[in-house]
């Protein structure tokens, strides 16, 4: 099998994994001869679906000796197999830099014969391209639950980023959709990642000349709308992986029919709008000081479609609003609707100057349109009326439901709005 | 009225500290940042006598805040012709009563200056991603050279980024405004020039393309997201955008693809357990399934059998050819090693329960007989809720697998038989689980003799288990 068909079948495999930004990596290895790690997060490229190319993003091998069924790789799918060799990923990610096409590699396998073996390879290739080529790019590689601890910290040494996946929120659709997976694997494996990246810190405070380990920190993703599991469950997940486990990012894939699926699986994928508001929503938790439960207004347990969830929020506790944005605190500041963190923040600089005004605001480019009824200025405010009217939520809410599907709005990936 | 003619940041920087030391009111200076247009309107000399006139003012010190720098170096590449005079006003606004200026955002100079800064950040993002390198191989070496279109004159704010993204290559970077080379030691700039000049193609761009067109999941089109992030007048010089078009067109087939290539356990034999479940039953509804193709070819089920209280369970494979005709699981001759095995272990055939982890006969027909196939990863998970079911009824102390599909499927897919063989590990049916060789393997053996020897040990060492727990 020659090269190109390798890739487009080992590409072709890795595109159901959310995780592509480049980011979190302070400063470029030393003595790198191709490649820096600053200017984060460049996109090269977009495809039709929206997302950004900004990493090579390939499997070692799509063999996989483990069976989940929402995985396209599971041993008992027929998809067709292919399987890089470690030469082959270092010529590919090298060249690819070389054309300024990606801001590195990212590199997850199928896991084959063992997870140590399957962990051994993917740190030889981080290796190889760090020791032989003096590549100072990004490097993100997906750790095998259940490998030894020295593999990880070998490959924590070249890598920039390490991630586990949780692949599902709960431990129950876990055992339902992936019975070999243990959840106390994925959960150890976070936990020595964890462990390394806090001795790192450790002992760089305390002036010792350490090793280099993941820079970037950790990741994660979830897939979401495989099983029934509502949205609360999950956003409770991700808190709990961002308090105790100091994830640097939760990314939630929307589960997508996948060929040769499980015809237990949905066949069709839920809405990319709940993908797209779970991003918002984790956003909201990291950022913003919002709770999961708080976020998640609905009875059954689910984000609005309709609606992003700061908007929902607002709408249910209005006895909060108005807010007036000459006094308020920061954080009562950063629950108004329409109004991200650094528009806050310039609201903050700026009413040390003069009072605030409707048209600073416009000026400012919040959403006005959102912001409208919830917010006291200086001057007179018309829309303040309709805080308490009856009809408020119905204005938000999008004319077509079928342009909502399409247009969610900012990048889905990074949730910002 | 003063009037200069400046291109770069360092010029304005030198022509305004003059025209303030002089006190000179933006109102009685025009900037231009073109001769040919400075022609046209006034005579050239104008400037140059104002300047003379200007440098003989002796120097003050102006302090304006870091923040205004570094706007004003970002503004100074945008491509308005009024650039530097919003910079001179606001310099003078800044120097003469309004010292906190750049903090009042929503002014309307300085929010231009923000909107301009933004523009030329955006611009210079969006060269550092989208320049394509082309490799050519000269005489002298690889040369990368790309042909990029920028917005705003970015090319010397951004350049030393590629210089030290890219510092062992030599390369080259066309624009119509400007170029620049790198040698590896020192950036030089040059005259623009139009596309023709650029080299147009790689042998690299064709893997580029396939690696594009397979990383898109044409199950979730958003297209108006690709263009805001990705503009359109910038697909000319991306070589992935000349197959956009036909990644679109080809979405819906994809996606219908991947639909109506579901598979997988539709069928499995959990559609087949009985209700109430125990051995019988299970005996019963195992003789009707259809979980997989397998019973297609197959003559019968060849379900378990031993009594229900077994300390010891022994899960093997699937039945070969004697047991398929006898519907008895190890009959044949592998069965008649592990009888033999078993009794030297000190163990009767009777007292354990022995099982398969698949239960119908997968053969390859040849002319004198039929072939023994092993199982498909895909067959023993459907086949699997019947072992299942087994082993949650009896709840043996200690449960044997012989052979690696058994020990895959009940112990877990990364163990490995070979190394793994006689030791005790936990599974999710019994604390005590134990692989060994399949007693078929020991028939193929050339080692058969030390082999067996293993099997027998293991043999033991599950009975002495069992009789101490
Ligand atoms: S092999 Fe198992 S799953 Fe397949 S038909 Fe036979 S008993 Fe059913």
């Amino acid at each position: 099998m020659d090269i190109q068909e390798k890739l487009s079948i080992l590409a072709d495999a890795a595109k159901y994994d959310a995780s592509c930004a480049s980011s979190g990596s302070k400063g470029t290895r030393a003595g790198s001869r191709l490649g820096s790690t600053e200017g984060m997060g460049i996109c090269h490229s977009y495809t039709p679906d929206g997302r950004c190319v900004s990493l090579l993003k390939i499997l070692l091998t799509n063999y996989c000796i483990y069976d989940c069924q929402y995985c396209v790789n599971r041993v008992t799918s027929e998809t067709r197999r292919a399987r890089f060799t470690v030469d082959e990923i270092v010529r590919l990610t090298i060249e690819f830099y070389q054309r300024n096409y990606i801001e590195g590699l990212f590199l997850s396998s199928g896991i084959i014969q063992n997870p140590d073996y399957t962990m051994e390879q993917l740190a030889l290739v981080a290796k190889s391209l760090r020791v032989e080529h003096q590549f100072g790019g990004y490097i993100h590689l997906k750790s095998i639950p259940g490998a030894s601890e020295n593999l990880l910290e070998e490959a924590g040494r070249w890598a920039d980023r390490l991630s586990v996946n949780i692949e599902l929120p709960t431990p129950a659709d876990l055992q339902a959709l992936a019975p070999e997976k243990k959840p106390p694997e994925i959960t150890d494996a976070m936990d020595a990642i964890k462990q390394r990246l806090d001795q790192y810190q450790s002992d760089r405070q305390a002036g010792f000349k350490v090793a280099r380990f993941a820079p970037a920190g950790q990741s994660t993703q979830m897939i979401v709308g495989a099983t029934a599991t509502p949205d609360l469950e999950i956003l409770k997940t991700a808190s709990g992986l961002y308090n105790q486990q100091k994830l640097r990012r939760v990314y939630y894939s929307a589960y997508s029919p996948i060929p040769h699926a499980d015809a237990r699986l949905p066949g069709m994928s839920p809405p990319l709008v709940r993908e797209h508001r779970l991003y918002q929503a984790d956003w909201l938790m990291r950022f913003y000081g919002f709770g999961s439960s708080e976020l998640v207004a609905e009875s059954d347990g689910n984000l609005s479609l309709e609606i992003d969830p700061k908007l929902a929020w607002a709408l249910a506790h209005r006895e909060m609003f108005p807010i007036d944005v000459n006094r308020a605190e920061r954080e009562m500041l950063l629950r108004i609707p329409g109004i991200g963190a650094r528009n806050v923040d310039r609201i903050l600089r700026l009413r040390r100057h003069h009072a605030i005004r409707v048209s600073d605001l416009k000026k400012l480019r919040v959403a006005w349109n959102r912001t409208a009824s919830f917010v006291q200025t200086i001057d007179h405010n018309p829309a303040l009326k309709q805080l308490d009217a009856q009809g408020l939520k119905d204005r938000f809410k999008p004319r077509e439901k079928q342009l909502l599907l399409f247009d969610t709005g900012q990048s889905a990936l990074d949730g910002e709005f | 009225m003063y009037s200069f003619v400046v291109q770069s940041f360092a010029e304005w920087r030198s022509c305004s500290r003059a025209l303030l030391n002089a006190q000179v009111p933006p109102d009685q200076v025009i900037f231009r940042d073109s001769p040919v247009q400075a022609t046209l309107f006034d005579d050239e000399s104008a400037g140059e006598q104002s300047w003379s006139a200007l440098v003989r003012v002796p120097a003050r010190g102006h302090k304006v805040p870091q923040a205004f720098l570094d706007l004003a170096h970002a503004v100074s590449c945008h491509r308005d012709t009024d650039r530097f005079q919003l910079l001179y006003r606001l310099l003078w606004r800044l120097t003469t009563n309004e010292a906190r200026l750049m903090e009042v955002i929503t002014d309307d100079d300085v929010h231009r200056l923000h909107q301009m800064e933004k523009a030329v950040r955006r611009d210079s993002h969006k060269m550092k991603a989208f320049v394509r390198f082309r490799k050519l191989v000269t005489p002298e070496g690889e040369q990368f050279v790309a042909w990029h279109r920028p917005d705003h004159r970015v090319v010397r704010l951004v350049s030393p980024f590629f210089s030290r993204r890219f510092p062992a290559m030599n390369w080259t970077i066309l624009t119509p405004d400007e170029s620049v080379s790198w040698d590896q030691k020192e950036l030089r700039y040059g005259p623009g020039c139009s596309r023709d000049h650029a080299p147009d193609g790689d042998e690299l761009e064709d893997l580029w393309l396939t690696y594009y067109g397979s990383i898109f999941n044409p199950a979730r089109i958003k297209v108006k997201t690709m263009i805001r992030e990705m503009p359109v007048r910038h697909w000319a010089t991306l070589p992935e955008a000349t197959i956009i078009d036909d990644l679109l067109n080809d979405a819906p087939r994809r996606v219908a693809e991947m639909i109506a290539r579901q598979e997988g356990h539709a069928r499995s034999a959990r559609d087949y357990l009985p209700a109430h479940q125990t051995l019988k039953s299970l005996r019963e509804a195992a003789k009707t399934c259809r979980g997989c193709d397998l019973y297609c070819e197959a003559t019968q089920t060849v379900f378990g059998e031993g009594p229900a209280d077994a300390r010891i369970v022994l899960v093997g494979e699937q039945p070969g050819d004697q047991e398929d005709l006898a519907g008895r699981p190890f009959v044949g001759p592998a069965g008649h090693v592990l009888d033999d095995a078993l009794q030297q272990a000190g163990m009767d055939r009777s007292e354990v329960y022995l099982t398969n982890a698949v239960k119908h006969f997968k053969f390859e027909p040849t002319e004198k007989r039929r072939l023994h196939k092993k199982p498909s990863a895909r067959e023993s998970s459907a086949c699997r809720p019947w072992v299942d079911a087994e082993l949650r009824l009896i709840k043996p102390k200690v449960l044997v697998c012989l052979g690696a599909t058994a020990a895959h499927s009940l112990i877990g897919p990364g163990f490995s038989v070979t190394r793994q063989r006689g030791q005790f590990v936990r599974s999710d049916w019994c604390e005590h689980t134990l692989a060994t060789y399949h007693p078929s393997a020991i028939l193929r053996s050339l080692q058969s003799e030390s082999l067996r020897k293993l099997l027998i040990d293991d043999l033991k060492a599950a009975k002495h288990q069992a009789d101490n727990s």
